[in-house]
């Protein structure tokens, strides 16, 4: 049918169909993409994810809820909480500093920043963590000086944060870069030429341009942030009830055989997962409303998202 | 108040942008800068309104030097080619802009901003858009939202780059008599930049011709247009046929035949002198017969009668394309004819430019 080599009256009063069927493919090509697509998708995503929320309740919810209020398992749940959100504004004004130099000004070491902004991408997470315990162990460059003065950093709070940090610190920059580039230079011109100081320029212009892409930074980099393993392992000496974070909580349980409880503390970070989906499609439907007045077939944070990602 | 630059030099890396460049504004003037790109009008205005540093020079608002005032204290108005508006702020404020980021010792009340934001309003004519986002607005109503903008904060100075540059020929017209009135009302000493010479011509008070970082002649718009001071503003401004021509015993003759066609103005007679000899098509008139006076022998390859005057197109008998606009009247005496052989004189002096080799 969509090959029709005729033209049938019907179709001549429909010319979007007829545009359809001629730039369009077979039937069965298109239903073998999709069956391939469908069927990839299950297999990967959608069956891990029931997995993992069938066995968190396998139990029964007493189990899952005895689980998740157990002493050690909300210590971890206080950690994640706890490290995100000193990490993730941090990185929130790290960002917005280093896209504001990249996008706004024209200096020579721009592609090295840009570079450098990358590296955490780059490296594995578990070697970043070991570049850290290099630097602050017991045996580090610095281990000793911190010992004389008492400071912990390696196995405790601060360790964590600043692993977490370094991995997570590409989302918020990477996110802002294009955007920023896009709507170049000349409303921050405007708004000097209208007598607005450099704060007034920022909170009035600059912010409220980039919103919609900072909070969608700001969203895949506490995800990251939450969910980071590699280098908080390596660190934080995986001591329960002490420093082990939300993922690194599910490995201890789920090597001590205790799988429901694993999945439970598993089940959360999913769910944590699933919210930053749906509020990355609501920000990204935000933004298209914002930029246009209406809704326009490619958002601006939707492009820039895919490059990111 | 009048803006002076002195000497101003602006280089972008290799790029010389600005070439030691001197201009006065008086008070209450519509200047235009006019050039292609590339030619640093833009820079200028830029330099103007402190959004650019010149490198050497300076820059003069009222006879007081204010190259190291910031752009915040210059109280410029600035009209940006695409407008610049805040996308995320409605029509009323964007205008309101200005206003809200004064100082809060100087910051007027909320009911006179009200006030003020709907005068400026009604005086670009779109007080009832005022509740819109820039972007459902049209390209017209946005330059006028601009300019209401920048006419906010009262400056002593209005600055317009290429204002109506990315708008469709219709609105442009309109648009630039609409401005012309509002400047007329408002006295405001004013300088916009352009690549259109008929929007220069038409709009400005004077008329700042400018070419590769330099300016080439300053002048009312019907002083460029009829005195061109360089071969470049003739070039520029409007069509025009250019003659290669040698001088010879203080007369300058066509190459390639022995048309004369004028005295070489102050040059003596050596060999070495070339000339570049420049006539609008509506100066040269057109004849069947030979006068005995100075002409040339060219033959119509094409011709243009719809508009108010016939185009015509020639080739010399030394190849090259000539131009000429004719009178209807003259037209039809003529019974003209692709093909038709005719004499060609200037009506009256052409522009000669001597130059060495």
């Amino acid at each position: 049918m969509a090959m029709a080599p005729t033209t049938t009256p019907q179709q001549l009063t429909q010319p979007g169909r007829r545009v359809q069927a001629a730039i369009s493919e077979p039937r069965w090509v298109r239903l073998l993409l999709t069956t391939v697509a469908i069927g990839f998708l299950a297999m990967f995503l959608f069956i891990p994810l029931v997995a993992v929320f069938v066995n968190a309740f396998s139990l029964g919810y007493r189990v899952f809820f005895g689980a998740i209020s157990d002493p050690d398992a909300l210590s971890a749940i206080r950690l994640t909480l706890l490290t995100a959100s000193i990490a993730v504004p941090l990185n929130l004004v790290f960002g917005l500093a280093a896209a504001w130099t990249i996008a706004k000004f024209d200096f020579r070491a721009k592609s090295v920043l840009m570079t450098l902004i990358d590296l955490p991408f780059a490296v594995s997470p578990v070697i970043s963590g070991l570049i850290f315990v290099l630097l602050f162990g017991a045996e580090g460059w610095l281990g000793p000086w911190l010992a004389a003065h008492d400071l912990k950093i390696i196995f405790a709070l601060p360790g964590i944060v600043i692993s977490t940090t370094f991995v997570t610190f590409p989302f918020v920059a990477r996110e802002l870069i294009p955007v920023m580039q896009a709507y170049g230079n000349e409303e921050e011109e405007a708004a000097m030429v209208l007598g607005a100081s450099g704060w007034q320029m920022f909170f009035r212009v600059t912010l409220p341009n980039v919103k919609w892409g900072l909070l969608y930074g700001i969203i895949i980099c506490n995800a990251r942030a939450m969910g980071e393993y590699g280098a908080v392992s390596v660190v934080s000496g995986k001591i329960r009830g002490l420093t082990a974070t939300m993922p690194v909580f599910v490995e201890l349980l789920y090597n001590g055989y205790e799988f429901a409880g694993a999945f439970a503390i598993a089940s959360l970070l999913t769910s944590l997962a699933l919210v930053t989906l749906a509020a990355k499609r609501i920000l990204i439907y935000r933004s298209a409303v914002d930029s246009t007045g209406h809704q326009p077939q490619t958002p601006l944070v939707e492009k820039v998202g895919n490059i990111a990602a | 108040m009048s803006i002076e630059v002195r000497n101003i030099r602006k280089t972008f890396g290799n790029f010389v942008a600005l070439d030691e460049v001197s201009l006065k504004v008086e008070t209450g003037e519509l200047v235009a800068l006019l050039g292609m790109s590339g030619s640093g009008k833009t820079t200028l205005l830029r330099i103007i309104s402190g959004l650019e540093l010149p490198d050497s020079g300076s820059v003069h608002f009222h006879g007081s030097e204010a190259t190291e005032v910031s752009v915040r204290d210059r109280r410029v108005g600035f009209v940006f080619q695409h407008y610049a508006l805040f996308r995320h702020l409605s029509v009323f404020e964007n205008v309101a802009f200005g206003l809200r980021v004064k100082p809060r010792a100087s910051r007027p009340a909320e009911d006179y901003i009200r006030k003020r934001v709907h005068e400026l309003l009604q005086l670009v004519q779109l007080d009832s858009m005022a509740n819109r986002l820039p972007s459902q607005l049209s390209g017209g109503q946005r330059q006028r939202v601009a300019l209401a903008r920048a006419l906010a904060v009262e400056p002593s100075v209005l600055l317009l780059d290429e204002p109506f540059g990315a708008l469709d020929a219709k609105v442009r017209a309109e648009l630039r008599r609409w401005l012309r009135r509002l400047h007329d009302e408002l006295h405001i000493t004013s300088v916009f930049v352009t690549h259109d010479q008929e929007e220069a011509l038409e709009l400005a008070d004077r008329v700042v011709v400018m070419n590769q970082g330099r300016v080439e002649q300053i002048g009312t718009p019907a002083d460029v247009y009829h005195h061109p001071a360089t071969p470049f503003v003739y070039q520029f401004l409007g069509n025009v046929n250019l003659f290669h021509g040698r001088v010879e015993d203080g007369h300058v003759l066509i190459e390639g035949s022995s048309v004369e066609l004028d005295e070489a103005p102050h040059r003596n007679g050596n060999a070495k002198e070339r000339a570049h000899v420049y006539l609008r098509p509506h100066q040269l008139e057109l004849a069947l017969e030979a006068s005995g006076g100075n002409e040339f022998r060219a033959t119509v390859v094409h011709l243009n009668s719809a508009g108010p005057k016939v185009k015509v197109e020639l080739v010399t008998e030394w190849g090259d394309p000539v131009f000429a606009e004719i009178d209807h009247d003259r037209f039809d005496a003529l019974k003209l004819a692709k093909g038709h052989r005719v004499y060609a004189r200037p009506k009256e002096k052409p522009r000669v430019f001597v130059y060495q080799i």
